[in-house]
């Protein structure tokens, strides 16, 4: 997943929860040459708007223009720009996992363990999980487990939130 | 008032203020076209839907107020899809109504179904599919809002046939506002960074006011004038803002870019200061853009923040409407000292009278026996007709002859395809024009491969008795790609000769009820276009036979340095090609 010549950003897009906006990012990002590394999209608790997480590669485009020619689309309310340092980032992953013996099914569940990760169903020979993260704790996680042969993965694209603030001392 | 959706959409036109609109029935649409024929708006029939486009740019242009286009679904739609990108990129307010197959079909691969806001989602600055009609007077009050405010586009309305059957009844109202909270335009622009500017002014020592097309959008002609005047800095204006600044100005040093004045583009590429106004740092003007004006600071005035920035680096970004911020710079200048501010700039202004002089825009005499000068033909077109004269173009070498030897000094006075490039534009938009202005003398200059391209406008022209002048420069070619092959391909004309035989323009012009003219020779130039200019009941056609070898100069070649333009041949030295 990661590529050492690509540079990410993450952006959080504010939109009007109406038919075809997520179209219009998407047409938008193809036809100015924006790379989309990953895309979450859902309904805000105010189910006028939507809120879209986007992991931008801006290694051939200012990250100032992304977010300027986003602006321009009228569905568009509202643009934040993620600093990975003050910010909290989660990606979810399911995936399907080879375990033909009691010995892969013991190192996987030990994975599972020291991961916090889930086992979400058991079958004779294979194993389903799911894990929360970073998208570094995924990258491990997927790197440890591919050895035992993965069947089918999906990951969701990461999702992040602001850091709050921290109290500050009153005296 | 109990309404139905097709009685709503023409009462929200009106509502508006819409005198005219461009458009041609079809299916989906049908049930809008039944109220107009009570409705106090002038429908104009068009021939090709492509030519409805054009006309509502034409006549945005012309009047400053949002053109408007109406057709049918599926291929109507699709046949839009040009001038609604035109109009995009060339930042014209228009707003087109399409109609679509009705609600439960769409998606079903109906009879003349497109998926018209999806392909024209990058085409417009916005668009609609209507769903309810009790939507339609909100909508479109709300696609009149974002076509004319901001940086001005296209917005495409498309409106579902169940939506304007009889009984799509509601209960009519008057929009009042806007529910668009993801649109705030900003007019005004910072007041710090506007100090900065002036700041920036008064230092330069070799400045040039780069205008562009945002001059006009913005009606801010007599702030630009204002400031020249002030700062005695020339001003170059662009394909987009020819008019804008007066051409016999001495302050105006011509269009600058590919085939600029040499001046106006040695101006640039010489200048420390670049006080762009409205202009977006297009290819065609900087030719390769890493060489382009490399010593200069750059402010950057622009509606479009995203403008700021996108090509070339700011050191003074002001986003803001071009009117409100020369006006606001102006008022700072004023505050340095205004003209007396201004540092002595001889030195500059002699360089630029220099160049002038030297490099004047030239073109040959007439060579007897041989076909006309193209150029000849726009200066006497330009002598013969009113200062005020409308002068419409397609695109190629014709486009450009246009720009530099038509002389212009009113703003709104030339409509041409800038951005896209848009063969066959200029006789749509000229009737446009003409259908907005119509006290006003309209001339389309067009080559011969537009002519060929939305000449059933002129049917139109001649059955609404919209009267405009066509001269076509027909070189029997498609000459700038002609001058391309002699230049850059060893001339291997690949697939650029049309022939001078057919087709007789005379006759087709004459079958489609317009009077037509043909010349061949320079004395005839003249009295034709009087002739031309004293008929206002009937387009006017003429063929002006030209001569296919001439090419347009100066020309900076595609991905060269502006720096290595051609000049014309007859100007160049021993040394090499270019000046």
């Amino acid at each position: 997943m990661s590529n050492l010549s690509c540079e990410y950003h993450t952006i959080v897009v504010r939109v009007e929860n109406k038919a075809g906006v997520l179209a219009r990012i998407a047409g938008l990002f193809s036809r100015r040459g924006f790379n989309i590394e990953s895309l979450a999209v859902a309904p805000t608790d105010d189910d006028r708007f939507s809120r879209i997480t986007i992991v931008v590669d801006v290694s051939s485009v200012s990250i100032d223009q992304v977010v300027k020619q986003l602006d321009k689309l009228i569905n568009v309310l509202e643009i934040q720009e993620l600093d990975p340092d003050t910010s909290v980032e989660r990606e979810l992953m399911m995936a399907t996992l080879k375990a033909p013996d009691a010995e892969s099914r013991r190192e996987i569940l030990d994975l599972v363990q020291i991961f916090d990760a889930q086992v979400l169903n058991v079958g004779f020979d294979q194993l389903m999980v799911s894990l929360s993260g970073s998208q570094r704790r995924l990258d491990d996680f997927e790197a440890l487990v591919s050895r035992y042969g993965i069947l089918e993965i999906q990951r969701t694209g990461k999702i992040a939130l602001s850091e709050l603030a921290k109290v500050e001392s009153t005296n | 008032m109990q309404i139905n959706g097709a009685q709503a959409v023409l009462k929200a036109l009106e509502h508006e203020g819409v005198d005219t609109v461009f458009g041609m029935p079809g299916g989906a649409i049908l049930p809008v076209y039944d109220p107009l024929i009570e409705s106090s708006i002038r429908h104009v029939l068009v021939r090709h839907e492509q030519g409805a486009g054009h006309m509502a740019s034409g006549y945005a242009h012309a009047t400053g107020k949002p053109g408007v286009a109406i057709v049918t679904s599926g291929p109507a739609a699709t046949n839009m899809v040009t001038p609604l990108l035109d109009a995009m990129m060339d930042s014209i307010p228009m707003v087109c109504i399409t109609g679509q197959v009705a609600l439960p079909a769409i998606g079903t691969d109906a009879f003349q179904e497109a998926d018209t806001t999806g392909i024209t989602m990058s085409a417009t600055k916005h668009n609609y599919l209507v769903t309810k009609v009790e939507d339609i007077p909100q909508v479109i009050h709300d696609a009149f809002h974002l076509a004319t405010t901001g940086r001005p586009g296209p917005v495409l309305v498309d409106i579902p046939k169940d939506l304007v059957l009889p009984d799509s009844v509601f209960e009519w109202y008057e929009p009042t506002g806007h529910d668009l909270p993801g649109y705030n335009p900003k007019i005004k622009g910072d007041a710090t960074a506007i100090a900065d500017a002036a700041k920036m002014i008064v230092a330069a020592e070799r400045p040039v006011i780069y205008s562009g097309g945002g001059i006009l959008r913005s009606r801010a002609a007599a702030e630009l004038l204002a400031l020249a005047e002030m700062t005695q800095i020339p001003v170059v204006t662009t394909l987009m803002n020819r008019g804008g600044f007066p051409d016999e100005h001495d302050l105006n040093l011509g269009m600058p870019g590919m085939h600029g004045n040499y001046t106006a583009v040695m101006a640039m590429q010489q200048a420390d200061l670049l006080i762009t106004l409205g202009a977006r740092f297009d290819d065609r003007v900087t030719g390769a853009r890493d060489q382009f004006a490399p010593d200069a600071k750059v402010i950057h005035v622009d509606i479009d923040p995203a403008e700021l920035g996108k090509v070339r680096f700011a050191h003074v970004p002001i986003s803001g409407d071009a009117k409100s911020v020369i006006s606001d710079m102006l008022g700072e200048l004023e505050k340095l000292g205004g003209a007396k501010a201004q540092p002595n700039r001889d030195a500059w202004r002699q360089t630029l009278s220099g160049w002038q002089e030297k490099y004047p825009l030239v073109y040959g005499d007439h060579e007897p026996g041989k076909l006309l000068k193209p150029q000849f033909v726009i200066e006497k077109l330009a002598e013969a007709s009113p200062a005020d004269t409308i002068l419409c173009s397609g695109v190629g070498q014709h486009q450009m002859w246009a720009s530099q030897y038509w002389t212009f000094n009113h703003p709104y006075t030339w409509i041409n395809s800038g951005g896209l490039g848009t063969m066959g534009y200029s006789i749509p938009a000229a009737v446009g024009a003409k259908a907005g202005m119509p006290d006003r003398m309209v001339w389309a200059v067009d080559g011969d491969g537009c002519f060929q391209m939305t000449s059933q406008e002129l049917i139109t022209a001649a059955v609404e008795k919209i009267p405009v002048k066509v001269a076509i420069l027909n070189n029997s070619w498609l000459g700038m790609v002609r001058q391309w092959q002699e230049l850059f391909y060893d001339e291997r004309f690949s697939e650029t000769s049309f022939g001078n035989e057919i087709p007789n323009y005379k006759m087709w012009s004459e079958a489609m009820g317009c009077v037509a003219f043909r010349v061949d020779s320079p004395e005839e130039v003249e009295p034709t276009i009087q002739k031309a200019n004293e008929i206002n009941d009937r387009p006017v056609v003429i063929d002006f036979r030209t001569q296919a070898s001439e090419n347009v100069y100066p020309m900076v070649p595609a991905g060269a340095s502006n720096s290595d333009v051609l000049v014309d041949p007859s100007q160049r030295d021993d040394e090499g090609d270019s000046a």
